[in-house]
């Protein structure tokens, strides 16, 4: 079988593959990282967002081996190093960004690419972005209302 | 989805090698094609990734052209094409921010999907597709529903889009898929106005000539007034009639020109 190789939230990480295994396979079976959720696994909830080479991608979509070498980050990646919630995730705690839950990882990490380009984003450009990420639970609003929180604290 | 052997290549050389396998196929950023295997509508069993390929990557503009390298992805374009700024546009309203992270211009106007935004770019701009072995027109390489000019194992190296004095795209979002229930550019020219139309026919995207001729003559919303585009042809399912679909051909071409 091959062997892929990446760093995952800064830490170099290898592992045997099939051609076929997804990125959001390698990461939530072959590493336990399991905050990437993968809900509707067509590309089209966004569940799985995850960051490879600095921009958001969706993992169901993507094989592990095409992430081969890449600097890849998952929602495990946004913490503090002390464990504690980094700023875009205790702003969803903070704004009820969240209901059940199942979609966060996904938005947190599509907000983190969002603002990473864009520090000051309007709430339609909020909104834009958002696009390829389904919450079935918050209608959208407080989700909006914890990224425009983030981008205010992150300056 | 099933297995396959999975390779990535730096040169088009070593790509066009390895597609010469029977049932290998080429790999883009794998929007469509990932999916389409998990559906088990394709079993490769080989794909050869051309996102490992440099020469593939970026955008370049001079000669009153934009040349996108085959393996460039939406987002490269929708941030690079400034001087083409509706292609640009067009780029950044595909699919969502992550498919457009991946997704590139080769993979799309290569697998030709009749509600695709790039063939509408690509056909309205009068575009000439580069491939490994030739060049091709754009009016010669679109030829119906998921079918083009290429052959087997055969690679778009680039799309070169001649910048018009004016355009515009406009799509109407089927909202669950994001793809264009109907999408219309307007090019206009110095040697005429292009009209291409995408998302309607069960031919794939076409030129609206009436319209082409109608706006050559006289670049106003008035000039498509008395024409009409015979639904005979357009698609009909649960997301609108193929009188529905003619119907929007003309309104979004008037938006278009009217945008322009």
């Amino acid at each position: 079988m091959p062997t892929v190789s990446m760093t995952v939230n800064g830490k170099t990480v290898s592992g045997e593959v099939e051609g076929r295994t997804l990125l959001s396979q390698f990461l939530r079976e072959g590493l336990s990282l399991t905050g990437t959720h993968i809900g509707c696994d067509t590309a089209q909830c966004g569940a799985c967002t995850v960051h490879v080479d600095g921009v958001a991608v969706k993992s169901c979509n993507m094989l592990a081996l095409e992430a081969d070498g890449a600097e890849v980050r998952t929602i495990e990646g946004m913490a503090n190093p002390d464990g504690s919630l980094g700023v875009i995730q205790a702003a969803f705690q903070e704004h009820h960004g969240l209901q059940c839950g199942f979609c966060t990882p996904g938005m947190v990490m599509a907000a983190a690419d969002l603002l990473a380009a864009n520090s000051a984003p309007s709430e339609a450009e909020i909104r834009a972005h958002l696009d390829g990420n389904i919450c079935r639970c918050t209608g959208y609003h407080n989700i909006v209302k914890s990224i425009q929180a983030a981008a205010a604290q992150l300056g | 989805m099933y297995d396959f052997e999975f390779v990535k290549p730096s040169t088009v050389a070593d790509a066009v090698a390895a597609l010469a396998d029977e049932d290998a196929m080429a790999l883009g950023g794998g929007q469509t094609l990932i999916p389409t295997m998990k559906q088990r509508l394709a079993s490769p069993s080989k794909l050869v990734s051309l996102a490992g390929i440099a020469d593939l990557q970026g955008v370049t503009t001079g000669g009153g052209s934009v040349s996108v390298g085959g393996a460039t992805t939406h987002a490269t374009v929708a941030a690079e094409a400034g001087a083409y700024p509706a292609l640009a546009a067009l780029a950044g309203d595909i699919g969502d921010p992550a498919v457009r992270n991946r997704g590139t211009i080769g993979g799309s106007v290569a697998n030709n999907d009749p509600s695709a935004d790039y063939p509408a770019a690509a056909l309205a701009s009068g575009a000439t597709i580069r491939t490994d072995r030739r060049e091709i027109a754009a009016d010669d390489f679109f030829q119906g529903m998921f079918e083009t000019a290429l052959e087997d194992g055969e690679i778009i190296t680039a799309v070169d889009f001649p910048i018009p004095e004016a355009a515009n795209y406009q799509k109407f979002k089927q909202p669950a898929s994001r793809f264009a229930l109907v999408g219309v550019m307007v090019a206009k020219y110095p040697d005429g106005v292009r009209v291409a139309v995408t998302g309607a026919s069960e031919n794939g995207v076409f030129r609206w000539k009436e319209a082409e001729t109608a706006l050559t003559k006289d670049f106003r919303t008035d000039a498509l007034m008395d024409l009409d585009i015979n639904p005979l042809n357009m698609i009909s399912d649960l997301h609108g009639t193929g009188e529905y679909r003619a119907h929007l051909v003309k309104v979004l071409t008037k938006r278009a020109v009217a945008t322009c």
